[in-house]
């Protein structure tokens, strides 16, 4: 049916042999600037592992590009802040480079504040109440990069949809439909029921569709993707939220009726609400675990990614440059192997994430009394 | 001597992160080993049985890495 050349089987492998090896060459190249980057700055300080990766893989104010010849490539990104003193306050996080502070605020370097914005007196000794928080950091930057991609994807996905009734489709929505169906088919439709499962598709689409796009997009680490999005857990709190609101805005009276009067014992639900309770505790126990699910295991993969990286810069301050030179190379080789794990493991959380949210208002839905 | 002070070590979390990898280990190749004797003998099940193994190994995954995470916040502490 399709107008292909004549291929054997054979040549085939050899092509997709091909395919894959020069993927691996092209992300090994991503890979080693990373690296070559950092050991030209840790000569002979003392080299801090855990400071070093979580500085790459947790949010922060700067969108740190590059170090190259003991200088520091950053974007600055916008802080606002509100302080019960001075009221609102909105400039870029540059004018705190170098320890700076500016108009009394500073980022703490050291208590229990560390890293996080605080305000200073006079003095400079820090005061007791903290400006309230609402800068734009690198994966917020990060989320309005990645739904730009995805609205302008998706819209152009909209106006494609009706055109191939007849023929295959092509370009770049001949990737992505077959994506869409398996939400519709293997996700929406056996959890949630064949009459309701219209109403939540649009949802659960755009769950699995931000959250996939997103940890791919995590996995890339040149300059305008490689925000750890997905691997930020305020960010997997809000997609919880959604999850559960729509879960119990949209739950019929058995729901309900299940969790403020089981069908158990008068003794268990009377004088001391015991099922109530455990009830009322799965509810919020169900959204908070897919928060910390997806968080956790995109986090995992970036910090697991950092470290083969880090044991370059261990074994260069323990032997010396000639041994770390020869361990850059498979720690790149590791470090290769282990994005390709975590595009795998990008896809499952996706799935994981979106089907568990659909057998949730599958349930909540049910009405079978 | 306070015991919390021992439990609050880096190291005894390294410890109880290998014990909780251990269990989940267990857990998640029971369930892979019965889907894989599942789709042998009925192989026109497969989808099914592998989205449901997917599903019951997320919920053992949940537990598991809510520990991690625990073990994570005690050793950076």
């Amino acid at each position: 049916m399709l107008n292909r050349h004549d291929i054997s089987s054979k040549d085939i492998t050899m092509i997709q042999i091909k395919i894959i090896f020069c993927y691996i060459l092209f992300i090994a190249t991503l890979l080693l600037p990373t690296g070559k980057a950092f050991a030209s700055s840790g000569d002979t300080e003392e080299l801090d592992v855990s400071e070093f990766i979580m500085s790459h893989t947790s949010d922060s104010y700067n969108w740190h590009i590059a170090d190259y010849k003991d200088k520091h490539y950053s974007i600055p990104l916008p802080i606002i802040l509100y302080s019960t003193k001075s009221g609102f306050h909105c400039f870029l996080s540059s004018k705190f480079w170098h320890g700076h502070s500016y108009k009394g605020f500073k980022i703490a370097e050291e208590g229990a504040y560390k890293g996080k914005i605080v305000e200073i007196d006079e003095s400079g000794t820090h005061l007791e109440e903290h400006p309230i928080d609402f800068s734009m950091k690198r994966s917020i930057i990060g989320m309005i990069f990645s739904c730009i991609l995805i609205i302008w994807l998706f819209v152009y996905f909209g106006k494609q949809a009706g055109k191939f009734i007849d023929t295959a489709p092509k370009g770049i929505y001949a990737f992505f439909e077959p994506m869409i169906l398996f939400v519709r088919d293997q996700i929406a439709k056996p959890s949630i029921g064949e009459q309701k499962y219209q109403k939540f598709l649009p949802l659960l689409l755009t769950l699995f569709m931000f959250i996939i796009i997103n940890n791919i997009l995590g996995l890339i680490p040149i300059f305008p993707f490689g925000a750890n999005v997905t691997g930020t857990i305020s960010i997997t709190m809000a997609l919880a939220l959604i999850a559960m609101f729509t879960i119990n805005f949209y739950a019929s009276k058995d729901y309900w009726k299940h969790v403020f009067n089981p069908e158990v014992p008068m003794f268990m639900k009377f004088p001391i609400p015991i099922m109530q309770s455990i009830e009322i505790i799965g509810l919020i126990l169900k959204p908070a675990v897919l928060m910390i699910r997806l968080f956790a295991n995109i986090m995992a993969g970036h910090l697991v990614i950092s470290a083969f990286i880090v044991l370059i810069f261990i074994f260069t301050n323990m032997f010396g440059p000639s041994v770390g030179a020869g361990v850059s190379v498979f720690s790149v080789i590791f470090g290769t192997v282990m994005t390709f794990l975590e595009i795998l493991v990008a896809a499952i959380q996706a799935y994981i994430f979106t089907i568990l949210t659909a057998i949730f208002i599958g349930l909540a839905i049910e009405e079978n009394h | 001597m306070n015991p919390f002070l021992v439990i609050n070590d880096p190291s005894v979390a390294a410890l109880a992160a290998a014990v909780i990898v251990i269990g989940a280990a267990i857990g998640i190749g029971q369930i892979g080993s019965k889907a894989m004797e599942g789709i042998a003998r009925q192989p026109e099940a497969g989808n099914d049985i592998r989205s449901s193994m997917l599903i019951i190994a997320a919920f053992i995954e949940g537990v598991s890495v809510i520990a991690l995470v625990i073990c994570l916040l005690v050793s950076l502490k």
